[in-house]
């Protein structure tokens, strides 16, 4: 997927005058929030299982590659194959070769997040592949022509109307005066149109939201059963995955089902939950013919003993997008590519370069919201000043900035001068302020003044008062 | 004669630069609450979050030795802040780690150090608020105090002894104001919407004034009201609870 981080000044301009997009946020601060605060007040191990959660996944970190060996040999013990992907372009090929190898026309998809992490439908499309996305609002943004906005509501960022719309404008085989007014009828016109397809399809492709070590097995979670529509149809089931989605047995996976659903909707456990372990078997009633593996690095192996390690502990639940108040306002696009809110802020630096994605650590008031609620307790303000501290050594932000602060640290590293300045600095002030208490324009505050009121300084400094009084 | 423990008090920069009347209301509820005796060394000025949340670790290091080097002789220090208090108590010890000359004294301090409410209430147990402030009141908690520090219940029990006060929660309080230090400069449209909600959620609550324990959300807060017009005003706690409120509200004038 194509970047456009780097302007992220641009895309909040646009996020906050889009009035649909307003509207659709709305739904983000209040819907998700409430049901996640019910859910977690009904399990008062809530925060104990949040620990084992996070001891699980430093666990699997610190043994990554044996895992990933294990694994390995027990999908091609159950007939699978495991491809190693170690960039976006390898794991395209090798998709693209299986795909081809079938002589694939349609591939339905389940949710992946990874998938977008490597541009999958539109290589497939490019090479004459039609990829069709079976998740409602995955569906609903191909049909837009958009990339997800969130990683678990990927058209959180649409309103119903447009959804109608978009039907409406290529659903043209249908009658032109039915009803779809409601969000039934909408899913009804979309099962509709996806039956055929999940039939037809020759392959399938899934994300996973772990990988099994010590049997093979994929884990797929889904509300809508399309995963399984996707993965147990088609002739060959392509699963694809970062390499982090490891867990050793599905203890652990159950473990990590307990805090993801509720972090993520609010539910104790999402609608289906589907196990792959291989292709299907002489004795099984379905299964796919053939059983892939896709495993993803890119660039994720290179976290691994860096300060940066600890983001690969998400198991993606979106709950720190549903309680930024970033996000809320400027939706998931605006951070220009694949993760959005404050995963995405600390992932897509490291995904893709700090210099591409510089402002995105920065759009943030480190509130400290998205680590409150994360299931895995990743330190993410932590890991946005990791991420700053970066970009300030390799001079990203331009000189002003910069200036500003040596200035000011070497001011506030010498007291007696710092306390000279601030009392002649905070006298003018005070007096210029004088009778209205307050500014409503400054020169060099234009940024703070474009919106609010300036309160002025009482008129001299604590420090000098003291002194006076002592 | 129990001998009078020695607290420092860091005055923080934005109490220091606007709003002096909170450094005196610390001093005052900070002697009241128990033998204590407060010192302001000199050798203060920022806590260096400027630096440390702009990738300028070189500056928050040079900020952050200064500040131990000033403060460790003291059995508590105690910042009417829970930015200040929790850069101080929850990141020194952090961004101290490397230095085998400060690491431990680092967090030595750290354990010493409290937000004001949060020594007034958990280290001196006091609950003898005499003050009086006739107002409805809400009370704004910083991401700081609420997240870093844990502190939410103290600045309540505190104002529940003020006389005339009556307290009205404010609706959905724990999203961020908007402030965030630099981030309200940096990114002034974003801010713009945050510190709206939070402006449109005091005034639902009818109350008089809001109050709370960090200058930079209050600057914030009162900035925004006053651009509206609201008559609600703004005002730091310790200046109710030290009785201490006779000053024009923040951002008013005479």
């Amino acid at each position: 997927m194509q970047s456009t981080s780097h302007l992220f000044k641009d895309n909040v301009a646009r996020a906050l005058k889009d009035e649909h997009l307003q509207q659709a946020l709305g739904h983000v601060r209040t819907k998700f929030i409430v049901k996640r605060t019910q859910a977690i007040d009904a399990l008062p191990e809530f925060d104990a299982l949040r620990d084992a959660a996070r001891d699980l996944k430093n666990h699997v970190l610190s043994r990554l590659d044996e895992y990933l060996v294990e694994f390995e040999g027990n999908v091609v013990k159950n007939g699978g194959h495991v491809h190693w992907a170690a960039t976006p372009a390898d794991a395209r090929r090798m998709i693209l070769d299986i795909c081809r190898k079938a002589g694939a026309k349609t591939v339905t998809k389940g949710k992946t997040m990874v998938g977008e992490e490597i541009g999958i439908n539109d290589h497939l499309a490019a090479n004459g592949i039609e990829p069709i996305e079976t998740d409602l609002g995955e569906y609903i943004i191909q049909l837009r022509g958009e990339p997800p906005s969130h990683i678990i509501a990927p058209s959180v960022h649409v309103t119903k109307d447009q959804v109608e719309a978009t039907f409406r404008k290529i659903h043209t085989d249908l009658d032109p005066a039915r009803n779809l007014e409601e969000p039934a009828s909408l899913l009804h016109e979309a099962r509709v149109k996806l039956r055929g397809r999940f039939i037809a399809a020759d392959v399938g492709i899934t994300g996973a939201n772990f990988l099994i070590a010590n049997s093979g097995t994929t884990t797929i979670v889904t509300n809508e059963g399309n995963g399984d529509l996707t993965q147990t149809l088609p002739r060959i089931h392509i699963v694809l995955a970062g390499i982090e989605k490891i867990v050793p047995g599905i203890e652990d996976a159950g473990l990590l089902l307990r805090v993801l659903a509720r972090s993520a909707t609010g539910q104790e456990m999402s609608a289906y939950t589907t196990f792959s372990t291989g292709p299907r078997r002489p004795e099984d009633v379905d299964g796919p013919d053939e059983f892939h593996v896709v495993l993803v690095d890119n660039g994720r192996s290179k976290l691994l003993g860096t300060e940066f390690e600890e983001m690969l502990r998400c198991i993606r639940c979106g709950a720190c997008l549903n309680h930024c108040p970033i996000y809320h306002n400027v939706g998931g696009h605006a951070y220009g590519w694949v993760y959005a809110g404050p995963i995405g802020a600390i992932t897509t630096p490291a995904l893709i370069g700090i210099e591409h994605a510089a402002p995105l650590p920065e759009a943030s008031s480190l509130c400290g919201r998205c680590e409150a609620v994360c299931p895995v307790r990743i330190p993410i303000p932590k890991m946005l000043r990791a991420w700053r501290e970066e970009a300030f050594e390799r001079r990203l932000h331009g000189n002003r900035a910069r200036w500003a602060l040596k200035v000011w640290a070497a001011l506030a590293t010498r007291p007696a001068l710092y306390q000279l300045a601030t009392r002649i600095g905070v006298g003018v002030l005070g007096m210029l302020g004088g009778r209205r208490g307050r500014f409503t324009s400054l020169p060099l505050a234009e940024a703070w003044t474009e919106h609010r009121d300036l309160p002025a300084p009482q008129g001299r400094t604590f420090m000098a008062m003291y002194r006076g009084k002592q | 004669m129990s001998e009078r423990k020695r607290v420092g008090l860091f005055v923080t920069c934005l109490v220091d630069l606007y709003r002096p009347t909170v450094g005196f209301a610390a001093i005052a509820l900070i002697e009241r609450s128990g033998a204590y005796t407060v010192h302001v060394p000199e050798a203060q000025t920022c806590c260096g979050q400027p630096g440390y949340n702009s990738g300028d670790k070189e500056s928050a290091l040079a900020i952050a030795r200064q500040v131990v080097t000033a403060f460790e002789d003291f059995d508590y220090v105690v910042a009417p802040s829970g930015s200040c208090a929790g850069m101080i108590k929850t990141h020194y010890p952090d961004l101290l780690s490397g230095d085998s000359a400060f690491a431990a004294r680092a967090q030595a301090l750290a354990d010493k150090t409290y937000e004001l409410t949060q020594f007034l209430r958990d280290v001196a147990g006091w609950d003898g608020v005499t003050a009086e402030f006739a107002a409805t009141a809400t009370y704004h908690d910083s991401c700081s105090a609420l997240r870093e520090l844990n502190v939410r219940k103290q600045p309540r029990e505190l104002l529940a002894k003020v006389g005339k006060l009556s307290f009205k929660e404010l609706p959905d309080g724990e999203p961020c104001c908007g402030f965030g230090g630099t981030f309200c400069v940096k990114f002034p449209d974003i801010s713009n919407r945050m510190v709206e909600d939070k402006v449109a959620n005091i005034e639902a609550t009818g109350a008089d004034v809001v109050l709370a324990a960090d200058m930079g959300c209050l600057l914030n807060i009162a900035g925004k009201l006053k651009r509206k017009g609201s008559k609600v005003q703004a005002r730091h706690v310790a200046e109710v609870l030290a009785g201490m409120a006779q000053d024009p509200a923040i951002g008013e004038g005479e």
